[in-house]
């Protein structure tokens, strides 16, 4: 497989110029660049010579909406080929709107519909622990994705199980109509999550944030990059 | 009164937990204690659409949920993560719900999930069981937990006073040459007690997804073309299933089951809605008099 030419941050913006059309998320996939190209460059333990590595980190794109900085990450990490890129959303394209799983290598969740990611890393994040493994679990949401009431039972949930496997990235444009009073941190903090509040475009301070140690319960890092 | 199908069910499920370390159970409060603890009993709390997410989580570990509540909080109210948590995801698990259609109905409609089965066979991939006896229970939750797939079980307090062999199409339990009869579950005792002086065929069924097309077909060619399809759940459920399968058999269809045309907001007993909606022996001896007694020419 061709992996990007470039393939470090430099490269991003030519990959994801490869991919058009989708004028109502291309600031909400601008939005995540930062925070997944870190998580890929500097922080999860996953490479595509191991996709099916029981003992891989594994990262899920909850908030699937704007999936184009995702796609250009992977394709400049080498999971996909960056001429998919080209075609994406075509018929017979793996790559769509929303990811699936079943047809993009490194893809761990299919996702599109709100307030699904969380609950089912919480439950990956079980699982993992059950069977001994020290895998980590990434779930990345955005703040108005918080809305839904499925990620509030996990967050709660999560707290209750010490799941310190379990990373929430809260990427915070502010996009939530009705917004989050205290910011989005104290609604994990109230739930015993580590929390931290970060510039989600400063990747030296994302790094750091995604590195802190928090043995014994989940830790969730709030990614502000404001409004459009 | 021997033990009940959940009883069995949770017996089954720890007995496999001892052996198998992929199984793991699921729960949302309700059957708590029936489980009991155990490492790989996780009970969410009142979070159905976690607990639903969760187990697509545990499948995508590796392991084998078992999720398990009362029919409305297992199916309905969490049917999209259903859909994407394990359907989307391409992933397996076992459904199991207890309650059926009406077991409880002091409780009311929303304790109430005639619509169950349906739901689940808007989605594709699922097998979906429903045991008549508790008996039956066991064989049907081991091969469940032994394979990979997407499984539904949905457990009731409603039996027949006898179990039958479980086997993955139908099985005849009477012969007739009047027409068949297809009895779901727990619907085979009124089923053989109304048509106890009808010359028809009776086929049982504890398997309904996938739908035994080559059984039906074989007990129509053997009797006739007329068939009366009776169902613990939403009447018409797997009506078509039957025109599938007989597509090319000039055929009547009757079908059966927890009526859909209005809500039925009453209390009362289970044999007070089995009346209600025609699934007592005498609702279902009067479809078979009509049905039967008049072929058509």
């Amino acid at each position: 497989m061709a992996v990007a030419s470039g393939a470090g941050f430099a490269g991003i913006p030519a990959l994801f110029e490869r991919m058009s059309g989708d004028e109502k998320h291309e600031w909400a996939a601008a939005s995540t660049l930062h925070v997944l190209w870190v998580l890929y460059d500097r922080v999860l333990n996953v490479s595509p010579d191991r996709l099916d590595d029981p003992d891989r980190d594994r990262f899920l794109l909850s908030k699937g909406h704007g999936p184009m900085a995702y796609y250009a990450v992977l394709a400049a990490k080498g999971f996909i080929d960056p001429s998919t890129l080209d075609n994406w959303t075509h018929w017979d394209s793996p790559l769509g709107q929303h990811p699936d799983r079943v047809l993009v290598p490194g893809v761990e969740i299919s996702s599109g519909s709100l307030g699904h990611g969380l609950p089912i890393g919480v439950g990956l994040a079980m699982g993992l622990r059950i069977q001994g493994r020290s895998a980590r679990v990434v779930v990345l949401v955005g703040d108005a994705e918080l809305d839904e009431g499925s990620n509030h039972e996990a967050i709660a949930l999560a707290g209750r199980l010490s799941l310190d496997n379990l990373t929430v990235v809260v990427v915070d444009n502010e996009s939530g109509t009705h917004g989050w009073p205290g910011g989005v941190d104290r609604r994990f903090a109230v739930e015993g999550w580590q929390a931290s509040t970060v510039d989600g475009r400063d990747q030296d301070a994302l790094h750091g944030a995604f590195t802190e140690a928090h043995p014994g319960r989940p830790m969730v890092v709030v990614a502000r990059v404001g409004k459009r | 009164m021997g033990e009940s199908m959940r009883q069995v069910f949770a017996d089954t499920v720890r007995e496999a937990m001892a052996e198998d370390p992929r199984v793991v159970v699921v729960l949302a409060e309700i059957s708590r204690d029936v489980f009991g603890e155990h490492p790989r009993v996780i009970n969410v709390g009142i979070r159905e659409q976690a607990m639903v997410g969760v187990g697509g989580g545990l499948a995508l570990s590796g392991l084998r949920p078992v999720v398990h509540s009362y029919a409305p909080f297992l199916v309905e109210r969490p049917f999209e993560q259903i859909k994407l948590d394990f359907g989307h995801q391409d992933v397996g698990g076992v459904l199991v719900s207890i309650g059926g259609s009406y077991d409880d109905p002091v409780w009311g409609r929303t304790h109430q999930a005639p619509g169950d089965v349906a739901l689940i066979d808007t989605l594709p991939g699922w097998r979906v069981h429903v045991p008549g006896h508790p008996a039956e229970v066991g064989p049907v939750v081991r091969a469940a937990l032994a394979g990979d797939d997407r499984v539904y079980i949905r457990l009731s307090l409603r039996e027949n006073a006898a179990p039958h062999p479980v086997v993955e199409g139908f099985t005849e339990v009477r012969r007739g040459g009047r027409g068949v009869v297809v009895a779901v579950g727990p619907m085979l005792d009124p089923v053989l007690a109304a048509t106890r002086d009808a010359d028809v065929t009776v086929l049982y069924a504890t398997t309904v997804r996938p739908f035994d097309a080559a059984g039906l077909q074989a007990a129509v060619a053997a009797s006739r073309p007329d068939v009366l399809l009776v169902e613990p759940y939403l009447e018409g459920t797997s009506a078509h299933a039957v025109a599938e399968a007989l597509c090319a058999v000039p055929h009547r269809l009757r079908a059966m089951g927890v009526r859909r045309a209005a809500e039925l907001r009453a209390y009362g007993t289970v044999e007070d809605h089995d009346s209600a909606h025609d699934l007592d022996v005498l609702g279902i001896a009067a479809a078979v008099r009509r049905l039967f007694d008049h072929p058509a020419t």
